[in-house]
């Protein structure tokens, strides 16, 4: 089965997301924050990343360009999922190393279409 | 609604765009009609159906027609019939077609432009391929309501997440307030033009690849037959037909034949380039 981090500090959106995730088969872990969420990738390496943006403690951006640097923490597809809806956000993403974008809010429609674009359903 | 009611919107839709409404699309009718009808200040389906039997206005009709097709859509949908097209089609074209470098692409029943605009994002990523060639993509719709959506390229983003890789956003879309619009020199590739598929279509001229996809699955069995004969004789006889993941030509159309191991994609049954590919 394979596994996919959802790191949000909302936790219905964590929930939401779950769901719609268990559906697909994934196995989920759940983090509030980026630090938490570097924690966890530490301990073992998720297939997928499902990443908000805002966070405290540690935001998606600075955990995403972290990750990248780690050991192995190229493997994993990041697919970002946040209310900054804009270009700028969007290509310094990219830039970061981010392998797809959701702009909230999402449903399962989009979460299906991502997830199917980089090739993870 | 009454049972002649029904007939009278079912047989507009049927002999206007080949769509069958049966029975359990009651729901569906009433859904669409009553919006139309609110909006010509009618209370009622009764009362649309009575307009439409005392004047058989044309504007009406296609009103109707229009309101009753289905128009959903999205950017590269189903993926896997954008690769076939990227991996297999268009390197064979490229090859066959390098005298004349002229190709020629229909997209029928576009619906809001997704697929067409799919397609010329595609060849545009596949530019350096096709110095000095002469591409062109032509949309076609029953309904000018869409066609003039699909003109203005502008989606919402719910529309735009929907199997358009970010990537290809980036690079080819700018934001327009909430939404989003496809960039110009892509809105350029694509000649939109109101058709409908039980039109005799020999005045769009050939073309070297058809997509006509999750059209005919609305259609009955003569409607199916008779609009792929059509197809038929307008495509190139090494070219390439795109159906729908539920739609197929066997049993329906002798005149095409699926090309093997390429899932949901047809040639013509004699000459057909492709299926020696295998």
């Amino acid at each position: 089965m394979p596994s996919c981090l959802i790191v949000d500090d909302s936790k219905v959106v964590r929930m939401v997301a779950r769901r719609i995730l268990e559906d697909l088969k994934f196995g989920i872990v759940e983090a509030e924050d980026g630090k938490s969420a570097l924690d966890s990738c530490l301990e073992e390496m998720p297939d997928v990343i499902l990443l908000d943006w805002n966070m405290p403690v540690m935001n998606g951006i600075d955990f995403l360009r972290t990750l990248r640097k780690s050991q192995g923490g190229e493997d994993p597809v990041v697919i970002f999922c946040t209310t900054e809806n804009d270009m700028a956000h969007i290509r310094e993403a990219i830039s970061a190393g981010a392998n797809e974008y959701i702009m909230k809010p999402f449903d399962r429609a989009i979460i299906e279409a991502k997830f199917s674009q980089v090739g993870v359903i | 609604m009454n049972s002649q009611d029904f007939q009278l919107f079912g047989d507009i839709v049927r002999t206007r765009s080949g769509l069958v409404l049966t029975e359990e699309k009651v729901y569906l009718l009433e859904s669409r009609l009553v919006p139309l009808a609110r909006r010509r200040g009618m209370d009622s389906l009764e009362d649309l159906a009575e307009e439409v039997r005392r004047h058989r206005d044309e504007r009406l009709l296609s009103e109707i027609t229009e309101a009753m097709t289905t128009n959903e859509t999205f950017f590269f949908r189903d993926n896997k019939p954008f690769d076939i097209f990227r991996e297999v089609v268009l390197p064979q074209l490229l090859e066959t077609r390098r005298a004349q470098k002229s190709l020629r692409i229909w997209n029928a029943a576009c619906s809001t432009g997704q697929e067409p605009y799919s397609l010329a994002m595609l060849l545009k990523e596949e530019a350096a391929k096709m110095a000095g060639w002469r591409v062109e993509i032509m949309a076609t719709d029953i309904s000018d309501e869409v066609l003039e959506k699909s003109k203005a390229g502008l989606y919402s983003q719910f529309e735009v997440q929907r199997g358009l890789p970010i990537q290809l956003m980036v690079k080819y879309f700018q934001q327009v307030g909430e939404m989003w619009q496809i960039d110009s020199s892509i809105r350029a590739m694509v000649k939109f033009q109101n058709k409908n598929l039980l039109e005799d279509l020999s005045n769009l001229g050939k073309f070297d690849v058809i997509f006509c996809r999750n059209v005919l699955i609305y259609f009955d069995q003569p409607t199916k037959s008779k609009v792929l004969s059509q197809v038929h004789k307008i495509i190139a006889s090494d070219g390439a037909l795109f159906l729908g993941g539920a739609e197929t030509v066997l049993g329906i159309c002798d005149d095409f034949k699926p090309v093997e191991g390429q899932r949901g994609v047809y040639t013509s049954a004699i000459n057909g380039m492709l299926a020696k590919t295998g």
